[in-house]
Formats: structure tokens, sequence, C-alpha cells
């Protein structure tokens, strides 16, 4: 078939933030899903509350400090994760290498603090219904909190190398919007973990 | 954001015709040799592997499906024990459902989206690959399961409290929901990179309304896949977790309750119908259009119902759960969106009706598939109309009835759009024509066969056959349409095998089809066939819903994209304006070695929780291999 030439593109930029960009599409698309994931469990949790007469099933609510605890951090979070998303935009090395390195400090220490959580559940999985569906969105939230925890160290030790490229920075803001959402994902479990049971 | 420009860098705009095909197919072929072909993440390769494992799954599941046939030929026999006979239709659901019918849907749409939109390779190629292995490895672990005879045997929907340790001791219901875990992980990878492919890598000018019709349905299914397959992951977990760790989801006596087991399987079950059913609808439309001669009327109708479809399928779960004891407020809302949801599945059908009444249809082998698929999908949405309704589905659950009626929506709904599907993208897959002759054989073979197969069971259901039973006795007078079904299935059988013949034959010595054998008017009729390695030379630019039908001889193209390193073009959601150049990945073994990691850590947790500590490392190095820059060029810009 003959071509005919009727545009060219080789001015465009050979990457993009945020709606420009492929994997910013990409962590949307598995936010989306994992979001629905996130649904479903607290849609479980819900049925279980709803059809058992007594709830928490054999066990005292949860310790709230530990969750409590977390929820501030999370919340305060947002901050030098917002600043490590401009700096990125701005592609400064030296700064995103400081935003990063304070995001990994500050996912290391959600994990700890997320031990504690499960220790102070005050119920194990084979307790009762009650017990399983509280380590199942626990631990599904505790996933996520890990990938990008694990993630975010990958990243920071790539900036320190050879290949923190410019294209780099685009992915340094993929990863600060993931963020959000463990952050965003988390409120509503905090609720339903530390709270509901004390209805 | 940073405008890049390399001067030196050499561009498609600067090389014409063989010269430039010979670059581009340098820099995006497939290395060769074994490990080249492991490494593949080209969506061709990726797909057609794809494609062909996926219908050997039909295969096999296709062989259980007669064995049970030969069995309930006649009463009391003895050919199947009864334990064998439970592994056998579960092996048989399960495997029609999640390794052969969403798997080749999806594997149609690896394919064809990217060619259809105008682009070089789909979104994310690398977790393409990952995807295919997973569902390669998820599969061949349940068959081989089967063969050590620790086959699944408590139903595709293994049902608590018969699927729980308590009622089956051994692994086989484990085996089952972890091969769910494996091709969940597989269709919503693909979910993923089909919603991005068809949002960023549309060719420009491709604006939401000229979206071809089959790329439209594979949207919806992707979004639904997204939002449905979540479901049956906590299902499947929480059932392994009961099973293994000894959580209480499912056991009454600890505040767990069977019937959220059905709740969080039935609302991944019912939008799973509509992820099998869209698809083939989108089929039907390319197919139609191109053989009835002119566009399928009611574009935008087709669309909204499409996307009403998907929306509805969420509300329908409860269908499946009328014999459980709802309350009257449910069943009538249930009843209610069941019917709904016929309404418009029935726009689409009057569309296509009209575009047959409206063109010169040209009667070939797709067509005749379109044709057969509107008759029996529209005998099986009766039926559902019927079963929509509590008192009758209250007479007829879980009986033959039932069986009747998903058949004829499944393999009516999706199998015989597919089989068209197969007759009118052969040509393209492999640059060679299916026999026309041996494709009558096939439809009226599969069209007959089906029918005589199928129907009697309408009849069997409701003089009281139930479903799932291993063999019956001479006194309930079932014998006779159990025999005349079981030669249907026979014939239906035979028309595969016409079909697997027909492909063997011509895929080497078949006639040549050229770019556009069947005169058809997307965008991947407009590159060779099969389509090179780069599938464009040069991104097409789209001024109209059928590009060609609007200028056959001639495709307005951009230039200005990279020659020395693989490169797409991103163009906005709604309008398909160029955004940016943006690198596609290399070829990479890692997609392989995630999912070999990946495999060891999801069967080995069946036998111990400690494989998820052990199972994790392996895991981490592998993605981190994966995402580490490997120093190419793309890589460092």
């Amino acid at each position: 078939m003959r071509q005919t030439i009727v545009r060219n593109v080789a001015g465009l930029p050979t990457f993009g933030y945020g709606a420009h960009s492929g994997p910013w599409w990409g962590a949307m698309g598995f936010m989306a899903l994992e979001g629905m994931g996130f649904a479903i469990a607290i849609g479980a949790y819900l049925y279980l509350y709803a059809v058992n007469p007594n709830w928490p099933i054999g066990a005292a609510p949860p310790d709230l400090w530990p969750g409590t605890a977390e929820t501030i951090i999370y919340l305060l979070s947002i901050i030098p994760n917002e600043m490590t998303n401009r700096v990125a935009h701005r592609q400064d090395l030296a700064k995103v290498r400081v935003g990063l390195i304070a995001m990994s400090v500050i996912g290391v220490g959600l994990l700890v603090l997320r031990g504690f959580e499960f220790a102070h559940l005050n119920t194990r999985w084979d307790n009762s219904a009650y017990g399983s569906i509280v380590w199942l969105v626990l631990g599904l939230h505790t996933t996520h909190l890990a990938t990008d925890v694990g993630d975010t160290i990958v990243l920071t030790v790539l900036m320190f190398t050879r290949h923190a490229k410019p294209r780099r920075f685009s992915d340094v803001t993929d990863n600060v919007f993931y963020w959000n959402f463990v952050v965003l994902a988390w409120l509503p479990l905090y609720v339903l973990l530390d709270w509901v049971p004390r209805l | 954001m940073t405008v890049r420009a390399d001067e030196r860098e050499l561009r498609d705009d600067a090389l014409n015709g063989l010269e430039l095909s010979a670059r581009l197919d340098r820099i995006w072929r497939t290395p060769s040799g074994l490990l080249g072909a492991l490494m593949s993440v080209d969506h061709k390769v990726v797909g057609r592997r794809y494609i062909a494992t996926a219908f050997a799954f039909l295969l096999l599941g296709g062989i259980l499906a007669i064995l049970m046939r030969i069995q309930l030929a006649g009463p009391e026999q003895t050919f199947l024990s009864a334990d064998k006979y439970n592994q056998i239709f579960t092996m048989h659901g399960s495997t029609m459902m999640f390794l052969f019918a969403v798997p080749v849907m999806e594997a149609f749409a690896v394919y064809l989206v990217p060619l259809m939109v105008g682009t070089r390779n789909i979104a994310f190629p690398r977790l393409n690959a990952f995807s295919y292995w997973m569902f390669l490895f998820g599969g061949c672990f349940l068959w081989i399961s089967f063969a050590l005879n620790v086959g699944p045997d408590v139903g595709w929907f293994a049902y608590v409290p018969l699927s729980s340790l308590q009622y089956t001791p051994t692994k086989r219901p484990d085996v089952w929901a972890q091969m769910i875990t494996f091709t969940e992980v597989a269709a919503l990878a693909v979910s993923v990179e089909i919603v991005v492919t068809v949002f960023k890598l549309r060719a420009p000018g491709m604006t939401l309304d000229r979206i071809p019709l089959f790329v439209w349905a594979m949207l919806v299914t992707s979004f639904l896949v997204m939002f449905a397959m979540p479901s049956i992951m906590v299902a499947s977990t929480s059932l392994i977790l009961d099973r293994l760790v000894n959580t209480r989801f499912y056991d009454s006596s600890s505040g767990g309750h069977p019937l959220l087991w059905q709740h969080l399987f039935w609302f991944f079950g019912h939008p799973e119908v509509y992820i099998i059913f869209i698809p083939g609808t989108g089929m039907v439309s390319a197919i139609l259009a191109t053989f009835a001669r002119r566009p399928v009327i009611g574009y935008p109708v087709i669309i909204l119902s499409l996307i009403a479809t998907g929306f509805l399928s969420f509300g329908l779960w409860v269908h499946h759960m009328f014999v459980t004891g709802l309350p009257q407020l449910g069943a009538g809302l249930f009843t209610a969106s069941s019917m709904l949801i016929a309404v418009p599945s029935g726009l689409q059908i009057f569309c296509w009706l009209a575009t047959l009444w409206d063109g010169r249809p040209v009667y070939r082998t797709p067509l005749l598939f379109v044709i057969g698929f509107i008759v029996i999908f529209v005998l099986g949405g009766l039926s559902g109309v019927m079963v929509a309704s509590v008192p009758i589905d209250t007479q007829v659950h879980d009986t033959y009835f039932v069986v009747a009626h998903f058949h004829y929506v499944l393999i009516g709904g999706a199998v015989f759009p597919l089989v068209g599907a197969v007759y009118y993208w052969f040509p393209k897959i492999t640059g060679r024509m299916l026999s026309e002759r041996l494709g009558r054989w096939n439809f009226w073979l599969a069209f007959v066969g089906f029918n005589v197969a199928f129907f009697p069971m309408h009849i069997l259901g409701l003089i009281g056959m139930p479903r799932r039973v291993y063999t019956y006795t001479a006194d309930m007078d079932w014998a006779h349409l159990n025999l005349l079904s079981s030669g249907g299935a026979a014939i239906f059988a035979l028309s595969f095998a016409v079909l697997l013949v027909n492909v063997m034959i011509n895929l080497r010595s078949g006639e040549l089809a050229g770019d556009n054998p069947w005169d058809a008017s997307t965008l991947e009729w407009a590159t060779s066939s099969p389509p090179p390695p780069q599938n464009f030379d040069r991104i097409p630019v789209v001024k109209h819903r059928d590009p060609l039908w609007l200028d056959s001889a001639s495709l307005p193209v951009v230039a200005g994209l990279s020659v020395e390193r693989r490169e797409l073009l991103l163009t906005s959601l709604a309008e398909a304006e160029p955004q940016t150049r943006e690198a596609s990945p290399e070829p990479s073994i890692w997609p392989l070695l995630t999912a070999i990691a990946t495999t060891v850590f999801f069967i080995g947790s069946i036998f111990t929780p400690w494989a998820v500590l052990w199972g994790t490392p392996p895991m981490a190095v592998t993605l981190i291999g994966w995402f580490w820059p490997g120093g190419s060029k793309e890589d460092e810009e």
C-alpha cells in the first residue's frame, strides 16, 4: 500500500509525565484492580460482620495505637512524597535522591509498625472468621506496602547509579503516584479494622 | 517536559521502501534460537503462542466432554468410575472457562488489538510475555495434577463446604484454587495491557468514535476482567487459607459462612460469562461488516450496548443463588436485572440483522459462523430469560436444562464467533487462506452437531435429570435422549477435527492470502500477511472509521520515529493526538524467570505456608532483574 506522509512527529519528547506516560496508565490500571481487591475484601468483612450476632468474635477489638500511629505517618508522608514529585518534575537529581531516601525510610518504618499492628490485633487468623478476615485485610494491605517499599528502595539505589537518566524522573513520579494509592487505600481499612469492632 | 532533539539519530523520514522495512525489521525482530524464542516480547509471537495454547486446552477439555458423553450414552455404564467422572466434569469446566474461553479471547486481543489500532507492539510487552508463561504454567500444573490423579473433583465453582478440608481432605481443591490464581494473574496482566494499548497507543486520528468495534469490545472486556477477577482471587485465596492454615472464612462453627463463597465466586462468575461473550460480539461485528460489505449499522448503539452490558453484568450474580433462600426483595431485584441485560444484547442483535439486511452479504465461512452464532445465542438467551425467573429456576436448578442453557450461551455466544474469527484472521496471522470447502463442512457439522448434542438436554433437564451424575438407571427413561445427545457430541467433535485438519493442511500449503484478502476496512489489513515484526513501516494516520474503505490504495502516515531503536507513538486518550515518542522494551528473559519464580511460590505454598517466605526472595530478584535498565539505548535516554 502506498504511503503518504502527512505529519512529522520527530519533535515530540521521548518520555512524558502523568497522563502523557504509558507506565502512569499502567499504574492506574493496577490501582483500579487492586482497589477492587480491597473493596471485595471490605465487602467480605462486612458480610461476615452482618451474619454474626457478636463482633468481634471471641476477641477484644485491636489495640488502637499501632493503626492510629500508622495513619498519622501515612498522612504526613504525603508531604515528602509530594516534594519528591515536584523535584522529579524539575529533574533535580540531588533532591530526588534525598526525597527517595526519606520515602524509603518512612516505608521501612511503616513496615516495622505494621508488625506491631499484627501483634496487637488481639486475635489469630485461626480463632474465628473475624480473625481470618482481619488478617486477610491487613495482609492484603501489607503486601501493597511491602511491594511499594521494595520498589522505592530499588528506585533509590538506581538513582545513585549511572542509570539515573532523565526518563527515570518519570518513573519516580509514578512511584510517588502509587504511594498515594497505598495511603488512600489504608484510610478506609483503618476505620474498618480499628473502629468497626468498637461500634 | 523535555523535548529531546538528537539530530544524529536516524528517523524514518530519512529512509524509504525496502531500506526502511529492513532496518525496522532488524530492530523489532525476535532474536533467533531457543533463547531468543524464550525472550520474545513481540505481541504477535506471544499472541500466536497464547492462541495455540488455548486451543490445545480446548482439545483437552473437548476430549473430556467426549469421555463424559460416552459414559452417559446409556444407563448404568461403567466406562468411568464415579470418582473419575467427578474429576472429569470439574476438569472440563475449569479447563474450558479458565484455560480456554477467557485466555483465547485475550489471546486474539493480544495479537490483533495493536495491529487494529495501528501501533508496533502492545503496551508493557514484557508483562505480556510474563502473562503467557503464567497461563501456560498454571494450565500445565492443573493437567499434570490431573494426570497424577490429583485433578480437582469439586465442580468448576468448588462450592464450600464440599471443597473444604473436612469434606475433601486431598490436595485436589488446592490444585483448583491455585490454578485460579495463575490464570487470574495472567488475565489481569493482559487486561491492563489492552486498556493502556487502546487508551494510549492508537494511531493519530483514531478518535474514540473511530475505534474498531472489536477493539471496543476488548476494551470493555478488559475492564470487566479488572473489576471481576479480584473477587475470585480473594475467594480462591481464602479457600486455600481455610484449607492450609486453618482460617475460618467458610467454617460456620466459627463465624464463617458458606454463602460468602457463593457471593465471592459469582460476583466474578457472572461477569465472567460476559468476559467470554463480549469479545465474541466484537468478532461478530468485525466479520459482519466485512462480509455484509457495509459498516455495521448503529456503531454508537453497539458501543453503548457493550458498556451497558459491562455495567449490568455486575448486578446479576445472585441469580446463581436463587435456591439458597433469598429475601423476596433480593430475588425480585436480581430477576429484574437478569432480564434487563437481555436488552443491550438484543439491541446488538438487531443492529447485526439490520446490517445483513441492508448489506450485500457474501456467505463465506466466517459469515456462516456468525449466522450460526445469532441463531444459537438467541436460543440460549431465551432459556436465560426463563431461568432468570425464580419459580422456573427453582425447578430446573442443577438439572440438564441449565447445562443446555449455558452451553447455548457460551458455545453459541463465544465459540461460534471464535471459529469464525479463526477463518477470518487466519490469513492475516499465517499469510495463507483456509479451505472454504472444509470450512463449510466445519460449519454445518458444528451447527448440526451442537444442536443435536445440546437441545435434548433442555428436555432431559425438564424431565428431571440432574447435572453431574455419573450414571442413571434404565427406568428413568433418559436413555434415548442421552444417546441422541452423545451422537450429536460426536458430530460436534468431528467439526473440530475438520478445523484442525484445515489448519494443519493450509498452514504451510494454503493459497497465499495477500495483505487484504477479504477487502476489509480496518488497519490490520493495511500491512502484509503475516505482519512484519514492526507491524507497520510507518504509523498510519486515521481519518475515517473504516480507513481502508475510504482509500484502499494509499495510506496516510506519520514520520519522525526512530529507526535505531524500538519506539512507539503515544497519543491522547480521546482525540488520539500525538504526545510522545516512547521507548518500547526489548526482548528479555526476565519475564520467564519471574514466571518460574512465581510458579515455585504458588505451587510450593500448596504444600507449606513457609513457601511464602522462601518463595518471595527469588521473585523479588527476578522482578528487579526485569526492571533494572539493561544499558540498551532506549533505557539510557
